[in-house]
């Protein structure tokens, strides 16, 4: 039976909406900044609410990054603990069709399914438009948010590489 | 003695809530008379007929799954369906099997989503299905397993459970092993029994007492419930093969809407969806699914619009069983898809998607190049029976405070799991009474 990495980082986002690839994008910094046996487990997310709870169901500890929509001005990292703070509709950029981020973390909440520690990483985004690049001071920011995370939340597990030279 | 004041009254819901898209509800009354009810859809129009043309008619049913991401397997299937009518094709077999499965996943997933988080509240008094969660977290548990397998059949099919990669004209660009079906045939009877529960734990849940006559309108197969062919058929004697769809029905512009509204030529609104697939094609259910619905007491026809809760769960039963089947009978074919050649001309067909019969018709030039597209979604034809619904409604309700009449007309208008974005490819309620 295989033991669950200490710290699960889920990035949370789609490639093809503009800034909402950002979450993916910081998750992918991470995983280059990363040595392979790395005792942190990092996962891509659409943000569909069944397939997080699922994902951090029984983990201890969880980051989540995600892009958001909250009125901020583009580019300003937002941290959020989950276990102290509820998530008002809206401020994540979820589909309408489908159940996203903020309703599957106050979803866990009342189930009582929470990770011990859930902290989300929000970028806020410039645009969601399909097929448009990420915006410059997004960018940026997922830049940010990759080394912070590598100093701060990971430092405890993981010790990490070199930045890649651009 | 002077005449008594009437009193107008408004109710304003900005947006409506737990409904998919951005739409409002405005009623007038004066008095004790409605005298205006006006669904008023203003996402803005999203123009997939127009940016189909010149598009290549193999791309047909990757743009329109992105009309919707809870039903894009209805927009891949019509879009398939009507393409290999308009290139003389017809699949068949093991292809037209694992169309069926990929169907029952979606039906499965979307009815559940809409059953447990988006109606459901409405019934027990809850502001949101998290609320609900905190004191029937059985409930909820079982809906989130129950959709997931739901995500499962049309991940296993489709390649990805949110706007499938593997469907193409002509059939999928692969298929599976008989094996890969092994450990969802195990996960399809537990979700048989847990949907047979949601059907029991549905059935108890407090319905008003409303019942309309509708014209209900489906697809009526000869030997199946309904998922991707049939003729178009309704309660009041439409039968007609779906190339003469656009002979029967009209959709036109309402100044209040961003959707088109569609009606029967010459008879007006008509009903799509589970009431309506349910009692043209209530014989087709198999047993259990029928024994379900005469236990969680219903007749062969329903025609109170809130009991549709009861008839989308009965359909999940029908979806986990027929599943069970299909996979039983699964055998991959040769090749994973018809082999097929451009050329022009014209092709329709209908599904029955979640929330009622989907329309698709292309016509195509030598090269296969769309020149023209039609979509007629479920919702766009639901139109119209919501408003009348509240035109009935609201008069028999007049005698509640605005905060609850105000909730009881959402949940009517939830009765029909409205797909705002799919009818604007194409709730907010204004209840606005005058003394």
């Amino acid at each position: 039976m295989t033991t669950a990495a200490p710290l699960l980082v889920i990035g949370v986002g789609n490639a093809e909406r503009g800034d909402d690839a950002a979450g993916l994008l910081a998750l992918r910094g991470l995983r280059a900044r990363l040595a392979a046996a790395s005792a942190i487990e990092l996962c891509e997310a659409s943000g569909e609410a069944g397939a997080l709870m699922e994902a951090w169901r029984g983990r201890t500890r969880v980051l989540l990054l995600d892009a958001a929509c909250a009125g901020h001005k583009p580019g300003t990292l937002t941290r959020i603990d989950a276990r102290q703070e509820a998530l008002p509709a809206g401020r994540l950029h979820g589909s309408t069709h489908a159940w996203g981020v903020a309703e599957a973390v106050e979803l866990a909440r009342a189930l009582g399914e929470l990770p011990e520690q859930l902290t989300l990483y929000l970028i806020e985004a410039r645009s969601f438009h399909p097929g448009h690049d990420v915006a410059p001071e997004v960018r940026d920011a997922v830049q940010e948010l990759v080394d912070l995370l590598l100093t701060t939340e990971c430092a405890s597990v993981a010790t990490p590489l070199p930045r890649p030279r651009p | 003695m002077s005449a008594p004041r009437r009193r107008k009254r408004t109710l304003r819901v900005d947006p409506l809530a737990r409904v998919e898209g951005e739409g409002a509800l405005f009623v007038r009354v004066d008095g004790q008379h409605v005298s205006d009810v006006q669904l008023r859809i203003y996402e803005p129009p999203r123009f997939f007929e127009a940016l189909l043309r010149g598009r290549r008619f193999d791309e047909a049913p990757d743009i329109t799954a992105r009309i919707c991401g809870i039903c894009p397997v209805a927009y891949q299937m019509s879009a398939v369906h009507a393409m290999e009518a308009a290139l003389g094709l017809r699949v068949e077999g093991p292809l037209r099997l694992l169309r069926r499965l990929i169907y029952c996943g979606e039906w499965l997933e979307s009815h559940v989503l809409h059953i447990a988080f988006l109606h459901a509240p409405d019934f027990l008094g809850y502001e949101s299905a998290m609320h609900m969660a905190r004191e029937h977290g059985a409930l909820v548990r079982q809906a989130l397993e129950l959709k997931k397998v739901g995500n499962q059949i049309v991940t296993l099919v489709g390649g990805r459970e949110i706007h499938p990669v593997n469907v193409c004209v002509g059939g999928f660009y692969r298929v599976p092993a008989k094996h890969e079906f092994d450990a969802l045939a195990e996960r399809l009877r537990w979700a048989r029994d847990a949907a047979l529960e949601l059907c029991r734990t549905v059935a108890t849940l407090p319905c008003p007492d409303f019942e309309r006559e509708y014209e209900f309108v489906a697809l009526r197969h000869p030997d199946e419930y309904p998922f991707n062919e049939g003729r178009l058929v309704s309660n009041r004697g439409l039968d007609a093969p779906i190339a003469d769809f656009e002979q029967h029905v009209l959709e036109e512009h309402v100044p209040h809407s961003n959707a088109l509204h569609a009606v029967l030529r010459g008879r007006g609104a008509y009903h799509v969806g589970p009431l309506a697939r349910y009692a043209l094609n209530f014989e087709k259910l198999p047993e259990i699914a029928r024994d379900a619905a005469r236990a969680a007491g219903l007749g062969p026809v329903c025609t109170n619009p809130f009991r549709s809760i009861v008839v989308r769960a009965v359909e999940c039963v029908y979806a986990c069983d027929e599943a069970l089947r299909l996979i039983a009978a699964y055998e991959p074919p040769d090749q994973p898809a018809l082999a097929l050649e451009p050329r022009a001309g014209s092709g329709c067909a209908a599904s029955e998607a979640p929330r009622g019969l989907l329309y698709h018709r292309y016509r195509l030039d030598d090269a296969g190049l769309i020149l023209e597209a039609r979509i007629v979604p479920p919702t766009s034809q639901n139109q119209k029976t919501i408003e009348n619904d509240l035109w009935e409604f609201v008069p028999r309700h007049l005698d509640l405070p605005d905060a609850e009449l105000q909730w009881r007309c959402e949940q009517a208008i939830r009765n029909y799991d409205p797909c705002i974005s799919c009818a604007t490819h194409f709730l907010s309620l204004t209840l606005e009474r005058r003394p």
